[in-house]
């Protein structure tokens, strides 16, 4: 069972990347649950969700204890560095996060979602390029076909013509990490 | 120090909490005016704001006054119940449209007619702030809202409600008026606006409205600079600006 | 699987009502459960039914009062702040015998409180939260699937006995997604010869004044269904129960963490089951005395200072010790606090 949480600025994205993290791993037959942090905290600050994956059904789908943390900025990396489980994995967004995360207990990836985003033509994508670091390092979670297919099924239809932007820099992401 | 000049100071009845406010929303300035115009009228220590349910329910937070909460809709006859008690005290009701003409609809009219010696300033941005962008009372006709997901229809819920003009049909309010901060020229207008109402108060003259035409660009979907011309635009045409009633004159 | 929908718990709610054939619903704005009107206002036009936004709780309650009493499914939605507004119009219904489905997406209190999940709602939910002597059935679901499954069943319920039927979720649910397989409609019809506008000259109200002992004997009306509900509407899920020394007893959310503390008590040899009530009106008394016989001990976990505890009490009836272990407020309490509790009876 994994226990993820997705943390940034409120716009960066973060609760739809774990929807659709949690589409892809439903549509592999996995029980997942997905919790957004909701209303006036959202104000300004950050934003997170919770997603957990499992085999087997879900008792509580509240995160307090993360496996897989995945930090787009910098007070998200503050907040929730020192929770991850010990042996746990952190993906940290390198291009606006300047500090090096702390913890030796765990497995750390950087990444510069917003560069990646940015030099595949959108400044929006940067949760895309998380989502694409996040498949390679837990490829058991979901594939990339089905993280494809989630994006029809958890995008608004309007927003389907960004889809080829997301691909590019999911794909990008995905081969950055070695 | 002394070759400096103090041209800009925060306003004493203000408090030094950073608002929560999103970028461009108008919440902010409005309670600005409210600080400086008791500032000036040396009412610092003797005022009571009532804080609406609504993105303003901290504005006890902001302002260094006494606060007190009301639930949603209720601010007139909590402030009723306060001024009844503390007549030598200014008393403000600050409202949202949601607030103030929705769920509140009977307590504004109720207080209005009973000419409570109160301080109503209403807040009117056309949307539900606080629980992320309802349809309000003043959502204009065509507007966008998550439950007028393809604009308003006033077929089908009628037309936005015009505040002053209501409130105007009553017999005992002294002063109605309707302002707007969507620009620095305005802006000192709706200073003006306010400072008189509370002024009203202290002098004992009865109830005063002054409807402040606001932004919330978040939950309208545009940059704050799109926001004030929006408002511009879209509002003022429908909302009027100007004194609807001043007993004084 | 193809079939599974990744479904917010208030988006749930929402197309299991239509799914039931409501086509009137009646809201006013409150987090945590903005999505139920939202969605509402966009689904219910496609089918032909009507979303109105009111301008206030009450009356809200008071357009379900009227399209109830016009013989339609109906229903409305709120949160904690929003759910009391409604009580007066809830005694109403209750009174009028007008069957309708509330839907109570709970939030921390008291007064305007947060926004976070709570279960400090459950006294004001099976006891009445209006005046006279009434009852309202009160259905708990723990996941998205439930949700959908019990507002379905909610509207059968209300119809078959002519009352009002809450479900009584909490922000964490509301805001939660997961996987729903929508559920099919009954297909079960209920003749409404009572309503209004059907050519019967009916009259809907709640006045008696004669004879002098008509309300008591309405009162007994009432009690008759009430009698009946409690024989034949009972749901509860017991887990890990048979060879358990302990039983947890908790509903909605704080069921589910109660579910992760088993699982991690039984990896350490602790021998751990629990009790769900899903019917908190009627309480399932009986099978829960039932199922804590020759245990050592009941820990009832909530979301509150201990609320349904009276009645787990008062179905254990001091046959075992009853603990208590919950955080109110809005806060959610974790398996490790479960856990370290039950490890502190060894
Ligand atoms: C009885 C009750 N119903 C609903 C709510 C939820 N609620 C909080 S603020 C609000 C509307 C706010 O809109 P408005 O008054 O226009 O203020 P704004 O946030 O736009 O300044 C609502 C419906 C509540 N707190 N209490
Ligand atoms: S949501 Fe709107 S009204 Fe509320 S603080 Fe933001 S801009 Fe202002
Ligand atoms: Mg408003």
């Amino acid at each position: 069972m994994e226990k993820i949480i997705f943390a940034g600025f409120g716009g960066q994205g973060v609760i739809s990347a774990g929807k659709l993290l949690a589409i892809a791993s439903m549509r592999e037959g996995k029980e997942v649950s997905h919790i957004p942090s909701y209303g006036a905290e959202m104000r300004g600050g950050t934003a997170n969700c919770a997603v957990v994956v499992s085999d087997d059904e879900i008792a509580s789908a509240i995160v307090h204890k993360p496996t897989i943390c995945i930090v787009l900025n910098e007070p998200s990396l503050d907040k929730f560095e020192s929770l991850i489980e010990s042996g746990g994995i952190l993906i940290y967004n390198s291009s606006i996060i300047n500090r090096k995360p702390q913890r030796e207990d765990i497995k750390i990836y950087s990444i510069p979602c917003n560069d990646i985003s940015e030099h595949n033509g959108s400044i929006r994508a940067a949760n895309m390029a998380a989502l694409g670091a996040l498949l390679k390092v837990k490829p058991e979670l979901a594939t990339m076909e089905s993280m494809k297919m989630a994006l029809v099924e958890g995008i608004s239809e309007r927003n389907h013509k960004f889809n080829p932007t997301n691909i590019k820099v999911m794909e990008e992401a995905y081969s950055y990490l070695k | 120090m002394n070759n400096e000049e103090l041209i800009y100071t925060k306003s004493k009845s203000m408090t030094q909490r950073e608002t929560h406010y999103c970028p461009g929303c108008t919440h902010g300035v409005v309670h600005k005016l409210i600080a400086e115009s008791l500032d000036e009228i040396g009412m610092v220590d003797n005022a009571i704001v009532i804080a609406p349910v609504g993105c303003a329910v901290l504005i006890y937070d902001y302002l260094a006054l006494d606060g007190v909460e009301a639930a949603h809709g209720r601010a007139p006859a909590v402030a009723t119940g306060i001024k009844r008690v503390h007549p030598d005290k200014l008393v403000i009701s600050y409202q949202g449209d949601g607030d103030l003409l929705a769920i509140g609809m009977g307590e504004t009219i109720h207080a209005a007619n009973r000419g409570e010696n109160i301080t109503v300033i209403f807040v009117n941005n056309a949307i539900y702030g606080m629980t992320g962008g309802q349809m309000a009372p003043t959502t204009m006709p065509g507007q966008k809202t998550t439950t007028t997901q393809s604009g308003r229809e006033p077929d089908d819920v009628g037309m936005p409600i015009r505040a002053c003009e209501i409130i105007n049909t009553l017999d005992r309010p002294v002063y109605i008026e309707r302002v707007s901060c969507h620009n620095p020229a305005n802006i000192n207008k709706a200073k003006k606006a306010i400072k008189k109402a509370l002024l009203n108060q202290k002098e004992g003259k009865g109830y005063s409205f002054v409807e402040v035409l606001a932004t919330c660009p978040t939950n309208w979907g545009l940059t704050p600079k799109k926001s004030y011309e929006w408002l511009e635009s879209t509002m003022i045409p429908y909302y009027p600006l100007g004194v609807f009633r001043d007993k004084e004159e | 699987m193809k079939n599974k929908i990744l479904m917010k718990g208030n988006e749930a709610a929402a197309e299991a009502a239509v799914i039931a054939g409501c086509r009137y619903y009646f809201g006013y704005p409150i987090t945590p459960q903005n999505e139920i009107p939202e969605y509402m206002s966009k689904r219910l036009p496609e089918v032909g039914g009507t979303f109105i936004q009111a301008e206030s709780e009450t009356a809200a309650i008071n357009m379900v009062f009227g399209a109830s009493a016009a013989g339609a499914r109906s229903m409305t939605s709120s949160s904690s702040p929003g759910i009391s507004l409604k009580q007066e119009g809830i005694s109403y219904l209750a009174a009028a015998q007008l069957p309708c489905v509330v839907i109570n997406v709970s939030r921390g209190g008291p007064g305007l409180g947060n926004i976070a999940g709570s279960q400090g709602d459950y006294f004001q939910a099976t006891r009445g939260g209006g005046h006279g002597d009434y009852r309202t059935i009160v259905l708990a679901p723990a996941n998205c699937q439930e949700i959908a499954d019990l507002t379905l069943e909610a509207f059968d319920l209300a119809d078959e006995y002519r009352m009002v039927v809450m479900i009584l979720a909490d922000g964490f649910l509301g805001q939660m997604s997961e996987p729903v397989v929508l559920p099919k409609p009954s297909g079960k019809t209920f003749s409404k010869e009572w309503a209004v506008g059907i050519g019967n000259k009916n009259k809907v109200a709640s006045l008696i004044l004669s004879p002098e002992d008509g309300l008591t004997k309405h009162n007994y009306v009432l009690k008759d269904i009430y009698d009946r509900v409690e024989e034949s509407v009972i749901k509860y899920e017991e887990y890990m129960i048979e060879d358990a020394d302990y039983i947890l007893c908790a509903y909605g959310s704080s069921a589910r963490i109660c579910k992760q503390a088993i699982q991690e008590l039984r990896a350490q040899g602790i021998k751990v089951g629990s009790f769900r009530p899903i019917t908190l009106w009627p309480f399932p008394y009986k099978e829960l005395k039932k199922a804590t016989e020759g245990k050592k001990r009941v820990l009832t976990v909530e979301m509150s200072f201990g609320q349904m505890l009276e009645d787990v009490k008062l179905s254990v009836n001091g046959t075992i010790p009853v603990d208590f272990y919950g955080i109110p407020g809005g806060m959610i309490p974790t398996p490790e606090e479960i856990v370290e509790r039950i490890k502190s009876y060894e």
